[in-house]
């Protein structure tokens, strides 16, 4: 393992870095685990156990798992669970080219077991830390902190969920915890106008591109906002330059 | 779907997985961005979630909801209060998970 080559002589976990990475996922955490409790009610209902266990241990992305889970199960044909899969990931590739100033110096294989554990809420709070895009010692030791916890705050309840199965009462609504989760970290987002226009504005284009198959409106809403978001940067300029 | 073919099709999702979260970063050759969109990218964390959370509070199957006795609502409610009094995702997640515990439970809202 070589993953300490980049923060330093330290391993990673011996990064006083890597405990400010999992300290700040935690708080996070029962949101995430209520969400995979959930997934893993879902996919057992689906697949049964042996393969649920395969499906949250290898593809890990609880939405593309959700999309996938009744393809799979109505037996639609390989190449539409993967095209599905990838469109509902999409996401992802805009937060890649985020990451990439971070990561791009590092080894392939390294690059790619990042990939596998840049969630959602990592990259989220990653940005959030280091918002100069240069590669510095503490970041790998800090993304680690945070993937570690996120990665065992999303198995273990998803293994659970896959075991339990029909004993979990998801009925109560306990997904919705990993929804509170979200709004916690988004109101921490929320600072300047801009930036309260900005999440309104890719709430709307969510709720009115819902119709959109495949979880596109996420991809219409990051769009939207991101050209709101310049548009009220350039707004005040132009008014001082007339 | 067979056996195998089901292990074939999950092992090609965590393909995709590893694939689309690296995308951007699996070559290292030059990729240079337009400035004004490396400026316009810092909004994407904050859409992101916002277009996550807006519709799983004010939709149910598609479609907006018609009512405000939606526990959801009120939900977000106790948690947004919670945040912006004490800025605590934590209990943000506990006080919105309480509130709709005991509206779903307590009212069948």
């Amino acid at each position: 393992m070589k993953l300490g080559s980049e923060g330093g002589t330290l391993p990673p976990w011996r990064h006083p870095a890597f405990r400010t990475g999992a300290r700040e996922m935690m708080s996070i955490a029962p949101g995430i685990s209520a969400w995979g409790l959930v997934t893993g009610v879902a996919m057992v209902k689906a697949l049964g156990v042996p393969l649920s266990l395969l499906m949250s241990m290898v593809v890990f992305a609880g939405s593309a798992q959700l999309a996938a889970l009744p393809l799979i199960a109505a037996g639609a044909p390989v190449w539409v669970v993967w095209a599905t899969a990838l469109c509902v990931n999409l996401r992802f590739v805009i937060f890649s080219a985020q990451w990439r100033p971070y990561f791009a110096h590092l080894p392939l294989v390294q690059r790619l077991r990042l990939g596998y554990f840049t969630a959602d809420l990592n990259y989220v709070l990653f940005m959030k830390r280091f918002r100069e895009p240069r590669p510095s010692a503490e970041q790998l030791p800090y993304f680690w902190g945070g993937v570690s916890l996120n990665w065992c705050a999303w198995q273990i309840p998803s293994v659970a969920g896959i075991l339990l199965g029909e004993r979990v009462p998801t009925h109560w609504g306990l997904g919705f915890a990993g929804t509170l989760a979200l709004l916690g970290l988004m109101n921490t987002l929320l600072s300047d106008r801009a930036t309260w226009v900005a999440a309104a504005v890719a709430g709307c284009a969510a709720v009115a591109a819902y119709a959109l198959p495949l979880r596109l409106n996420i991809v219409v809403a990051i769009a939207a906002a991101v050209a709101m978001g310049l548009l009220m940067e350039q707004l005040p300029r132009q008014r001082r330059s007339a | 779907m067979s056996g195998a073919e089901a292990v074939l099709t999950i092992l090609g999702l965590g393909l995709i997985t590893v694939l689309t979260r690296s995308f951007f970063f699996l070559s290292q050759r030059e990729m240079p961005l337009p400035a004004w969109l490396k400026q316009g990218l810092r909004y994407a964390p904050l859409a992101a979630l916002a277009a996550v959370v807006v519709p799983e509070v004010v939709m149910t199957q598609g479609e907006l909801i018609h009512t405000w006795q939606d526990a959801r609502l009120f939900a977000v409610a106790a948690g947004s209060a919670w945040f912006w009094w004490r800025r605590g995702i934590l209990g943000t997640i506990v006080s919105g998970t309480a509130v709709l515990l005991v509206l779903r439970l307590g009212l069948g809202w």
